[in-house]
């Protein structure tokens, strides 16, 4: 697999949206998405993290075309995806499926969880009724749903049912890339966890690649092999999952990493924590020079430099990149927080 | 358990009345609550942690039949006219609500809102209660405050609207403060701010606090002892840092392996099989008996009352760690 094309390439994706005029202020360009390169391996489970207003629901849109593209490039197994029209997409859907976070509303209530889990099979025109069938009752096993289930409505199942089934609808066509959005983050501590263990079985067997995004560092370091971190339309940081949490770089993924909560409260108590100053800028008027800037800790170091000029995604260290000034190859940004590594137990 | 509670709440019941028959959101729950303390809730969705904390202030709707007592400052409050109950409200005990958005009015301003509690409950004059609010969000860390107190909820960001509840909520000084939820709608970083801020109102102004949360890491972070909450029923309860260290109940212990945990390699999550019964009550076997490891002929036929397994520590299961390890 090391050889092959990556399965999802995005290049210098831009996404902007005009806001409209409304009363009291003027109309404006939101930069929701600016200048974002990154690549899905072949296999790979990818987090990407950020906070709200950071863009990262907005790239899973573009990359699985729910919005156009401003600029930039999206290509899925090598192939240039970013401005093919519908009809010629339609193909491609096979390969490509999105989970949502809601499970309430992105399942349409009038028809049946089978309905809705053999609806891919049926617009793609894959397999006549009877196929259909057999393949629908295959998929509800492997997640976990009894056949009993497959007659039911959206609203006569649980929130854990219903994103198994969302799931099942994403994999039933045996997708190469699979997108998932927040898909945990509604549900139950308990029942995230049964979601959580599924998703990872399921990748492992089916062996599809996958863009997991969230905004919870912990789920992320349960599921996925590489991170990138998000924050207002940029990359700071893109590292294997053990860099990121052991090393991180990037004054935000520090700080970010930081404020996550350890359950443990002797551990959790005793570390050193920075909360950052301040709220995060409106994408409408993003800072100039360095977007983290403003908040950053280590402003009084990384000036004027970041005032002015936009730090570039460089690697730092071999697949670790890093957007900051004070990062360098061969040189480290001072440490401000202690990232959540639990000390082992001996004794 | 030296100090005199603050609150002490007993067999505090909640039964809603639907179409669909009985529903028994709470059922028999004791706790009490010392001053100073930071007492957190936390359960699962419809374990009725909210229903139990709204009850105290009697928040919920006309077709909620509480049953039990709240006694505050030697007055029951659930048992309070309501007079009464509007001077204990929002002066004496005063809540955090999970959604800033939509508890703040939009067409006021948020001075205007602060200045609305100092006003009503401490007859302070317009000009005062301005001066107040100044204060006020000075207190919970809001710059520009002079600037801001006259700024509507619109104009604020998220952890800027919860410190705004905040401030509201801390405006006559009580003694007890509610926070439901309080960093649910937050990202991670704000509520690093906001939890840091509910504790050095703890340490400065001695405010006791009631965290309802089902988060935790939010638990591990701030609070001095721990009520967990399954089903309408409190399961146990113990001092935080025994709670993480030596969990009892089945149920805490299926919770804490739940949660992915940073910093820690795991290759897979503990699941907890099964669904929350629906709260038709009464039972006659241990609530957690369907889902449970180590159900067996007693669990399945009585109810376990709570016990102390150690000093503060209390189980309500028949078979708790603890003897297990025996």
């Amino acid at each position: 697999m090391n050889d092959a094309a990556p399965a999802l390439e995005v290049e210098s994706l831009v996404k902007h949206f005009t806001s409209g005029r409304r009363i009291g202020s003027g109309g404006g360009t939101v930069h929701a998405v600016d200048d974002v390169s990154f690549s899905l391996r072949q296999g790979e489970m990818l987090g990407l993290v950020g906070e709200s207003g950071s863009g990262k629901t907005t790239l899973a849109n573009c990359v699985v075309r729910l919005h156009e593209p401003t600029s930039g490039s999206i290509r899925l197994h090598g192939r240039d995806i970013t401005h093919l029209s519908r009809r010629d997409l339609r193909p491609l859907r096979r390969d490509l499926h999105m989970v949502f976070q809601d499970p309430y509303s992105s399942l349409n209530p009038r028809m049946t969880a089978g309905e809705i889990v053999g609806e891919p099979l049926r617009l793609h025109r894959l397999a006549g009724r009877k196929v259909r069938t057999g393949r629908v009752a295959e998929i509800f096993e492997r997640v976990g749903l009894g056949p009993e289930h497959r007659f039911r409505y959206p609203h006569e199942l649980s929130g854990g049912q219903r994103q198994r089934v969302g799931l099942a609808r994403s994999l039933i066509l045996n997708p190469s890339v699979l997108v998932a959005d927040e898909p945990v983050s509604a549900l139950d501590v308990s029942v995230q966890a049964s979601i959580l263990n599924l998703l990872r079985d399921l990748q492992r067997d089916m062996g599809f690649s996958c863009l997991f995004i969230t905004h919870d560092l912990a789920t992320v370091e349960f599921l996925c092999d590489r991170i990138a971190v998000m924050y207002l339309g940029k990359l700071v940081e893109v590292a294997s999952r053990d860099e990121i949490f052991r090393d991180p770089e990037h004054p935000y993924t520090q700080a970010l990493l930081s404020a996550a909560l350890v359950p443990d409260p002797a551990e959790q108590r005793q570390r050193r924590r920075v909360v950052l100053e301040g709220d995060p800028p409106s994408p409408l008027d993003p800072p100039s020079g360095c977007r983290f800037r403003t908040r950053c800790p280590l402003h009084d170091l990384s000036a004027p430099d970041s005032d002015e000029i936009e730090p570039p995604l460089r690697e730092v260290s071999p697949d670790h990149l890093v957007a900051c000034h004070l990062s360098a190859p061969g040189s480290k940004t001072p440490r401000i927080a202690d990232p959540p590594v639990t000390t082992p137990v001996t004794g | 358990m030296s100090a005199e509670p603050l609150l002490e709440v007993s067999d505090l019941s909640v039964r809603f009345d639907t179409d669909e028959g009985p529903l028994q959101a709470v059922d028999r729950v004791s706790f009490t609550l010392a001053p100073r303390e930071v007492l957190g809730i936390v359960g699962g969705s419809g374990c009725g942690k909210s229903v139990t904390c709204m009850s105290l202030v009697r928040l919920l709707p006309q077709t909620a039949a509480v049953t039990g007592s709240a006694v505050f400052d030697g007055v029951d409050l659930l048992a309070l006219g309501p007079r009464r109950l509007r001077r204990v409200r929002g002066r004496e005990i005063s809540y955090i609500f999970q959604e800033p958005m939509t508890s703040l009015n939009p067409v006021f301003t948020v001075g205007d809102q602060i200045g609305e509690v100092v006003r009503r409950h401490l007859g302070l004059s317009r000009r005062a209660a301005r001066q107040r609010a100044v204060e006020l969000l000075q207190l919970v860390r809001i710059p520009a405050p002079e600037r801001r107190v006259d700024e509507y909820p619109h104009q604020l960001s998220g952890g800027m609207r919860q410190r705004v509840m905040i401030a509201m909520a801390l405006a006559c000084d009580p003694k007890v403060l509610i926070a439901d939820e309080p960093t649910t709608a937050l990202d991670v970083t704000i509520q690093a701010g906001i939890l840091d801020l509910m504790r050095e109102i703890r340490e400065r102004l001695g405010t006791a606090i009631v965290l309802v949360t089902h988060n935790l890491g939010v638990v591990a972070d701030i609070a001095d002892r721990v009520i967990v909450m399954y089903a309408g029923r409190k399961v146990e309860e113990a001092p935080a840092e025994e709670l993480f260290a030596a969990p009892q109940h089945p149920y805490t212990v299926g919770l804490l392996g739940a949660i992915p945990r940073p910093g820690e390699r795991q290759e897979r999550l503990e699941e907890i099989p099964g669904r929350v019964p629906a709260a038709a009550a009464p039972l006659e076997h241990c609530v957690f008996a369907d889902r449970c490891r180590f159900a067996d002929e007693t669990t399945r036929t009585q109810v376990p009352a709570l016990r102390a397994v150690r000093r503060d520590h209390l189980v309500a299961c028949f078979h708790p760690e603890a003897d297990r390890a025996a």
